[in-house]
């Protein structure tokens, strides 16, 4: 068996993967921090004011990362649904389903910043404007995975219901975005596209650095909620008991 | 024993659940008479001004038509479950989705159908301008049996548990946001006088694309409830 299909198929048992991610997890949360402790310190004290907005411009290093999260946190649960759907892996069950609360918070924090934001550019906390209703629908459809989940009883039937609801509402994100977006707006276009972006190198830096901080930080919480998601849900299994005989030596 | 063909399983199942239906015809009521009180509480709310009416009539009547369809759908696929006759039609050998499919055009027929045949009577209590009644009839022809498809998606999945008419409207309203974006500005356009075959144009397009793709997402959901 070659090497890559070795890994495979061993991050898809439970005590493996338990192992595994909990040496990954430290590495990530370093990773979290460094990069989000530079991304802050140059966001936050090197980048310059914005002509027009001033200082309230450093919402952006939290806001825009965090808008990007939410919708790739979505995409990701779909992916990994559609996995969990297919070859029945119950890590990807278990991964899909945790990802869930993280997604919706980062989608309540690119709101909750947007909203701040929006109070000295725009005049007001809350405009019925395309990204933001957008982002908004999207918060429901995560509250709807989640609502879901915690109706069932039975962990894995549970967790492939959410897994499905998360591929429908991932297929159905980009026409709800697009309608919305041609329905209404007043938000900025993307600064960002395939061919480069229009925001000055000292503002694209900790953007950047931001955006890769959260991403380890993702990781690093989902790691942590699928061990703990595993641990509860193979209590009774001897792998866990052994593992909490070993810890209690 | 021979499986039937799929047309004759089709055909066998529309009829039993027109038979259903028609036996339960007082249940069937409710969602319409639902659709009559919420859209009378409008005037009372927001004040009898015909302009003002006017003006939120498209919105006011697909928001209302969204809320009946949802309160059919709970019971799209509950009974069956609950007694076991689901179970005895996934292990039939017929396709799930095509049970899925039947079961959704019959709830269109039953549900969304008179939604559009009373619209017009809506539009004259909501005061919506003449021009905009023929939208309003045309967007609802096209948009309920979206409503129906992407709802039964919600009811499959819900369709276990114990309290989900309540998630089922959390699972289903936000994926609707399309529909009621494009449905309503297609009336307001007419209304203006500006052409809306566009907004049909797209709302045609995703009931295209519900039709094709919805029936197998609920038969999937079907398959996890009855796991």
């Amino acid at each position: 068996m070659n090497r890559f299909v070795l890994f495979f198929h061993k991050t898809g048992s439970p005590p493996w993967f338990y192992r595994f991610a909990g040496k990954l997890t430290p590495w990530l949360w370093a990773g979290f921090v460094v990069l989000s402790a530079c991304g802050l310190y140059l966001g936050l004290f090197r980048s310059p004011p914005d002509y027009q907005q001033g200082e309230s411009v450093r919402i952006m290093y939290l806001h825009v990362p965090a808008a990007w999260m939410s919708m790739m946190i979505f995409a990701l649960m779909a992916v990994m649904g559609f996995i969990a759907l297919v070859w029945r892996i119950r890590i990807m069950e278990v991964l899909t389903i945790s990802s869930a609360p993280v997604g919706a918070a980062f989608t309540l924090i690119a709101l909750i910043t947007g909203s701040l934001w929006g109070r000295p550019t725009w005049g007001t906390y809350w405009v019925w404007d395309a990204r933001l209703t957008s982002e908004l629908v999207l918060l429901f459809l995560y509250i709807g995975v989640i609502a879901l989940y915690n109706a069932y009883d039975e962990p894995r039937k549970a967790a492939r219901a959410a897994a499905l609801m998360a591929i429908v509402g991932a297929i159905n994100l980009p026409i709800i975005h697009f309608s919305v977006l041609w329905w209404n707006t007043l938000h900025q276009g993307s600064s960002f596209s395939a061919t480069g972006s229009s925001i000055h190198p000292s503002m694209l830096w900790p953007l950047l650095l931001m955006a890769g901080a959260f991403k380890f930080y993702y990781g690093a919480n989902l790691l942590g909620r699928a061990r703990l998601r595993l641990l509860k849900q193979d209590h009774r299994k001897r792998w866990v008991q052994e593992l909490l005989a070993g810890e209690s030596d | 024993m021979s499986r039937p063909a799929l047309a004759t399983a089709f055909v066998a199942l529309l009829r039993r659940d027109f038979l259903l239906a028609y036996r339960r015809r007082t249940e069937l009521l409710q969602p319409l008479v639902f659709l009559l009180v919420v859209i009378t509480l409008f005037p009372l709310g927001v004040g009898p001004s015909p302009q003002l009416l006017a003006n939120i009539a498209p919105g006011v009547i697909w928001i209302a038509a969204l809320l009946a369809t949802v309160l059919s759908l709970d019971s799209l696929f509950r009974s069956d479950y609950e007694d076991g006759t689901l179970e005895q039609m996934a292990l039939s050998g017929q396709p799930l989705a095509l049970i899925a499919l039947a079961r959704i055009v019959v709830h269109w027929l039953v549900a969304g159908l008179p939604i559009v045949l009373l619209s017009p009577l809506l539009a004259l209590w909501m005061n919506l301008p003449d021009a905009g009644v023929p939208v309003l009839v045309k967007s609802l022809v096209i948009g309920t049996p979206v409503l129906s498809l992407i709802g039964a998606i919600g009811a499959a999945l819900t369709v276990s548990l114990k309290r989900g008419g309540q998630l089922l409207s959390l699972l289903v309203f936000p994926l609707y946001v399309p529909l009621l974006i494009l449905a309503t500005s297609a009336v307001s356009a007419a209304v203006a006088g500006l052409p809306y075959n566009g907004q049909l144009g797209l709302i045609l397009a995703g009931m295209i694309a519900a039709l094709t793709l919805a029936p197998f997402a609920t038969a999937a959901a079907l398959k996890l409830s009855l796991s």
